[in-house]
């Protein structure tokens, strides 16, 4: 079971690869609208990307009002 | 278009409320399919139009056991499933008026409408119910029959009953309500989340006028599937995705993901006919089939590039669909075959994106509306396709422009049945807005020559972003209350500096700091953190500072078009600062 530090690095670890940015650049409380300039459907596919490498299934409406990686990586964990 | 069994539409023009519409629909076509709902890959649901009646009569049933009667209001918080639309039919069936909230709003928002609309019944899903139980103000929420779907067994409902035992509960005598074409049918909300609420009255007649102006250019028949992917409260999947497919016998697939890969895939497995979306989605199929297009090898490419010229070539004055699918096959069929349009609204669709679509055979159809007109003022109908105009106003629909100048730009106004009755408790709001019977749309437009619409920029105070949210300026300053100013007010910048655009729009707080102060770090820090919890859509972009005191009404309200005025005399867009 990973912690929920964990699965906030391997968030930010993914975000970093699909969207081609540094790593180090990317924090928790970062606002992944705002940071990676993405609108609300390609947030949609940075979801399905991560269901795919946690293994879970978040419907849409999870992502509601939910705008940086810890917020993020709290609903994930709740699924895990 | 060629409608096969148009003939078998229901004539709007005998019926006066769209549950007598709806109720003799379902007894026309009682084995076409009416209803499909699909999650991801995977289909949960399929229904006739006779299991979709006897799924709604005992809701109807269950809901005037607990004594909702004619003209009492109803509200549904949904997802696009098919027990949204059971439930609407449920509540048109025993003469209410639905109130349809959007269930993309933060719970607070929602309980905020759901006051204002004194809806007495409330149909939601479960995790929606359950966000709206811990949401400040829940404890006056005044509903008193809660309808939840897809509780789980053991679920704690706060009060509320389980939608799926309506049928067993209901044990009275189920009598169709009728009413009248000027009754309400229903309240929906154009804005207002966290300001002035902005309930539109709209009467039945205003649906089925839209109906039948709708269908007339744009028909729907038993085997049309129209894929419905915008929520259902929305204006145009109100109309196009459910009154107008059920009217017709056609069916509605209900797809419970935005994500594209998903709506992708829906197009060849249900074989769509038509689809709405707004400008972000349609840009996003684009952006997927431009990369398609270019990864193609250079001699594929150069095919590919031809017949889309010949294509374009032969569709100039008008679309001719067996021509496009026998020349680019492998796009076509990529959305399935059997496509016939996509609608695009709630928003400003940039011609470039139209023009791409069109030139693969794909028509666009791109209109204008707005809440308060019903669903749409303006359509394009092809002929032939202009998109630089969005379209021409609808049959029945009046459309002028209002204090011309110069060049020909004036605000657009409306007249036709389609137009909402008045906006609810708010009998000012509606006389600045319907003015002798013309709505005041507060865009600036041109209508040419050939009678198409063209729209230049806004002339309200507030933005609509790419994804169809308009948003008011008004309702967003609560965010900011309580920040170190002595005053401050949120703008569309558009509205201080008047720009001829559609796209692109931002909002901006002026600042009237305190006096002797300015605007430091910390300030910015704590806009910028109260910025960060509005939702994405909502946030403004800058900040400008202003120094003088704010005009006020004798009530001490700001006066906003003053305001504007002063500031836009005095700075440039330069003055603002990006937060």
């Amino acid at each position: 079971m990973r912690t929920i530090e964990q699965t906030t690095n391997e968030i930010l670890d993914l975000a970093a690869r699909q969207f081609s940015v540094p790593r180090e650049s990317l924090a928790p409380t970062d606002d992944f609208y705002k940071k990676l300039g993405l609108d609300s459907l390609q947030a949609l596919e940075m979801l399905t990307r991560l269901e795919q490498h946690f293994g879970i299934e978040l419907p849409d409406y999870e992502m509601q009002g939910v705008t940086d990686f810890g917020t993020l990586a709290g609903r994930i964990q709740a699924r895990l | 278009m060629f409608a096969p069994s148009l003939a078998k539409m229901l004539d709007l023009n005998k019926y006066d409320c769209l549950g007598a519409a709806l109720r003799d629909a379902l007894e026309r076509w009682p084995d076409e399919i009416c209803l499909i709902e699909a999650d991801r890959d995977k289909e949960k649901a399929r229904l006739t139009y006779r299991q979709f009646k006897e799924a709604a009569l005992p809701v109807a049933a269950f809901l005037q056991e607990r004594g909702f009667r004619a003209g009492d209001r109803a509200a549904i918080i949904m997802t696009n499933q098919s027990k949204w639309l059971i439930s609407a039919y449920a509540i048109f069936f025993a003469g209410g008026v639905l109130v349809p909230l959007d269930y993309k709003l933060t719970p607070r928002e929602q309980l905020a409408l759901l006051a204002h609309s004194h809806a007495s019944v409330l149909v939601t899903e479960y995790p929606i119910w359950r966000a709206l139980t811990v949401a400040e103000g829940f404890q006056g929420l005044g509903a008193k029959t809660i309808l939840v779907t897809e509780a789980p067994t053991k679920a704690e409902l706060a009060g509320a009953l389980r939608w799926e035992d309506c049928a067993s509960v209901a044990k009275s005598e189920l009598a169709f309500v009728p009413r009248k074409r000027g009754d309400w049918a229903c309240v929906v909300y154009s804005s207002g989340t966290g300001g002035r609420p902005k309930g539109c009255v709209m009467t039945h007649e205003n649906y089925l006028e839209q109906c039948m102006a709708l269908t007339a250019l744009y028909p729907f028949w038993p085997g049309v599937r129209y894929l419905s992917i915008l929520p259902t409260n929305h204006a145009i999947d109100f109309m196009v995705g459910f009154i107008g497919p059920f009217i017709c016998g056609a069916t509605v697939v209900h797809l419970r993901t935005l994500r594209p890969e998903f709506v992708r895939e829906a197009f060849t497995r249900y074989k769509i006919t038509y689809m709405s979306l707004v400008p972000l989605v349609l840009k996003n199929l684009q952006k997927g089939l431009q990369s398609r297009f270019d990864a193609l090898p250079k001699s594929k490419r150069s095919i590919f590039n031809a017949l889309r010229a010949t294509n374009r070539g032969f569709t100039r004055r008008t679309p001719k669909l067996w021509l496009s699918r026998k020349l680019l096959g492998q796009v076509h069929a990529a959305f399935g075959g059997e496509l016939r349009a996509l609608f695009v609204g709630g928003a400003f669709t940039e011609p470039a994106t139209l023009q791409f679509f069109y030139d693969l055979g794909i028509p666009v159809a791109n209109g204008y509306g707005m809440t308060e007109a019903g669903t749409a003022i303006t359509l394009n109908d092809f002929r032939p396709f202009r998109p630089d105009t969005v379209g021409k106003p609808l049959p029945g629909m009046e459309v002028r422009i209002a204090n011309v100048g110069a060049d020909g730009i004036g605000e657009v106004t409306v007249r036709g049945k389609t137009v909402m009755s008045h906006y609810l408790d708010d009998p000012v709001l509606t006389a600045e807005t319907i003015v002798n019977g013309w709505l005041q749309t507060g865009d600036l437009g041109k209508i040419d020559e050939s009678g198409h619409l063209q729209l230049f920029g806004r002339k309200k105070n507030m933005i609509v972003t790419a994804e169809g949210k308009n948003i008011y300026p008004e309702d967003i300053e609560n965010a900011f209350e309580g920040i170190p100013v002595k005053e401050f007010c949120v703008f569309a910048a558009n509205y201080i500096w008047p720009e001829r655009t559609m796209v692109g729009e931002q909002l901006i707080v002026v600042l009237h700091p305190e006096q002797g102060s300015t605007i430091d770090e910390p300030l910015r820090a704590e806009l910028a953190r109260r910025n960060q919890q509005l939702l994405n859509y909502k946030r403004i972009s800058g900040y400008a500072m202003w120094e003088q005191d704010f005009p006020r009404t004798a009530s001490m309200k700001i006066k906003r078009v003053e305001l504007a005025q002063q500031i836009g005399r005095a700075l440039d867009r330069s003055a603002v600062r990006p937060l």
